[in-house]
């Protein structure tokens, strides 16, 4: 081994190292923090290997908010927005894909045009429109806002429309009708464009913490991001144990999705970007 | 001369189909699919995202207290009290600032770990997971890791600056070093997702031009710099526009780790949003607060489409 490849070995276990030690300990020390004592948690110089490990702390964030009542709240919203979004989504892009009709651009438009209006501005509207229809503390004003995207619209169209033509002329021979056409040929050439939407609407309906938090004011329909972020005011003092046990259980799903699904995930993420 | 035809037997296809079933309830529903296809959606995006950005607008000329029946119609007033107003200023410094470090920090730190991550070996592919695995965690749960890392007692990145020798440093409470603070948090979270990006860019670039430098006996830093950095530059655009963007909103970590503090130091756009609306009640200065955000993100998404339109051009 000569001595300019040697080096540049050393060279790359260190960088490799940094690397996981910066993006990757602070989840470590999340861990090992939610399975610590309280007294444990205000050491300095901190126990990097703790001594003794309890699971008091997820017991803790479980009784201190009402931990099942956000999950449910959380698998709601987030299953509602799913489905609510594919059966927006399949429809209006298989119109915008295979008809042409009068206002067709017009319409386009009006997608794109939402897609580039975050929920950062819509939200102080849509709170006055919510609380005038009393709807503020419903599922409603938290899922329908989001029952559907015009990014997954855009998308899925881009994809129907590379469906190549002779396969449909030639269900057409076959007399299929539109709805076989839509689940025989359409449906399955788009799996994993729609696979890949259902996933970042996953993450991303999961992980809000902004919209239930301006949309609500007390725990009724409340989700798990907004019930465990509540952990920092439990009496008095802050536990960072049962913080970081609270705040695991909430990434818990996403990381094993994740883990699932990796490549997928990143591949719609790049996609998402790419284009 | 050949699409033409296709399209003209296309049409004569259609004409056929539609002469023989001529019956008026199949021309109608012919007619409407598409439209109630599209109704759904449309409706939620009109009803959702377009309406509540006019009326953002809208409310922005009043003086309204959200609770009052009367709203007070005060034309520009909003806007010249905002501009006469030196935490407005601060609130629109700070957002800069976060952005401009944001993105300059983020973007180079990405270009650094895409070039040193291409080659596709078992342990880049593990380091690329590792990087981009804080992007898809909840903003929520990275703001309470990062208030617990970054405590000043008894924080882990006090105590391994404390085996360098420094001092504790006072993260999130210090005026001068708050905002930045949380410019490191958002790097943190969103440099994996810049690196996967660029990666997927770098591996479009064709190899024979590397192949060609190689020959020419061109250096490491001068292919880069002639090869990679233009042939990246539009994806480097995007990114930069999508990463001002996103960096113009943020908000869950100053709500859950500054609350806008110290002295406002953290204080940004959407915070200043939500805490004008729902701190103070006052909607229509909040709303004036909005449309200037509005107008920012307008000014950046025409820049992307403009981007988007010459890239089209460049290529076709």
């Amino acid at each position: 081994m000569s001595f300019r490849h040697f080096s540049t070995k050393v060279f790359r276990t260190i960088i490799n190292t940094l690397l996981i030690l910066i993006f990757f300990f602070p989840f470590y020390w999340m861990v090992v923090t939610s399975f610590k004592t309280l007294g444990a948690t205000v050491l300095f110089p901190p126990e990097l290997i703790p001594s003794s490990l309890q699971v008091q702390s997820y017991l803790d964030a479980f009784h201190a908010i009402p931990f099942l009542h956000f999950l449910v709240n959380s698998l709601i919203v987030t299953f509602s927005v799913l489905v609510l979004q594919t059966l927006t989504i399949v429809p209006a892009a298989y119109a915008f894909a295979r008809y042409s009709f009068k206002g067709k651009r017009i319409l386009f438009g009006i997608a794109m045009l939402s897609m580039m209006i975050p929920a950062q501005l819509t939200f102080l509207p849509l709170f006055i429109m919510f609380s005038k229809l009393g709807l503020i503390n419903s599922y409603a004003s938290l899922i329908l806002p989001f029952a559907s995207s015009a990014f997954g619209v855009f998308m899925l169209r881009q994809t129907f429309k590379q469906i190549p033509s002779e396969l449909i002329e030639a269900a057409r021979l076959d007399h299929a009708s539109e709805f076989r056409m839509l689940c025989k040929i359409f449906l399955p050439f788009a799996k994993p464009t729609l696979v890949t939407l259902g996933m970042l609407a996953f993450i991303s309906t999961w992980n809000d913490y902004f919209w239930p938090l301006v949309l609500t004011t007390s725990d009724a329909v409340r989700t798990l991001p907004v019930g465990i972020a509540s952990l920092r005011n439990i009496e008095s003092g802050i536990y960072y144990n049962t913080m970081m046990a609270g705040n695991i259980m909430l990434i818990l799903p996403i990381i094993v999705v994740f883990l699932y699904a990796q490549k997928q995930i990143i591949r719609a993420f790049t996609y998402m970007g790419g284009k | 001369m050949l699409k033409e035809a296709i399209a003209i037997s296309l049409m004569k296809k259609k004409n056929v189909s539609v002469a023989h079933d001529g019956i008026k309830l199949g021309k109608v529903w012919r007619m409407s699919k598409p439209y109630l296809f599209i109704a759904p959606a449309i409706c939620i995006f009109l009803v959702f995202s377009i309406y509540p950005a006019i009326s953002i607008v809208d409310l922005s000329f009043y003086h309204w207290n959200l609770v009052s029946p009367s709203k007070e119609f005060i034309g520009l007033g909003n806007y010249i009290n905002l501009f006469h107003d030196p935490d407005f200023f601060q609130i629109l410094r700070n957002t800069i600032f976060y952005t401009i470090g944001t993105v300059s920090i983020s973007l180079s730190l990405s270009l650094l770990l895409a070039v040193y991550l291409k080659q596709d070996t078992q342990m880049n592919k593990i380091l690329q997971r590792i990087i981009f695995s804080p992007y898809i965690v909840s903003l929520s749960s990275v703001a309470f890791l990062w208030m617990w890392l970054m405590n000043t007692d008894i924080g882990l990145l006090n105590y391994i600056l404390s085996l360098l020798g420094i001092d504790k440093v006072d993260w999130l409470g210090n005026t001068s070093l708050a905002l930045f603070s949380l410019v490191l948090i958002s790097v943190w979270k969103t440099a994996g997702y810049n690196t996967l990006i660029i990666l997927a860019a770098l591996q479009t670039i064709p190899k024979y031009l590397y192949e060609a430098a190689a020959l020419d006996h061109a250096g490491t830093i001068c292919t880069f710099r002639k090869i990679t950095l233009p042939l990246l530059s539009p994806t480097l655009f995007f990114l930069t526009i999508v990463d001002i963007i996103s960096s113009f909103k943020v908000f869950e970590t100053i709500q859950i780790m500054t609350d806008g503090g110290p002295q406002n130091a953290t204080n940004t756009l959407v915070f200043a949003i939500y805490e004008y609306g729902f701190k103070f009640y006052k909607i229509g200065y909040a709303s004036a607060i909005g449309v200037i955000l509005l107008i920012i993100i307008s000014i950046f998404t025409a820049l992307y489409f403009r981007g988007l339109s010459h890239k089209v051009h460049y290529c076709g």
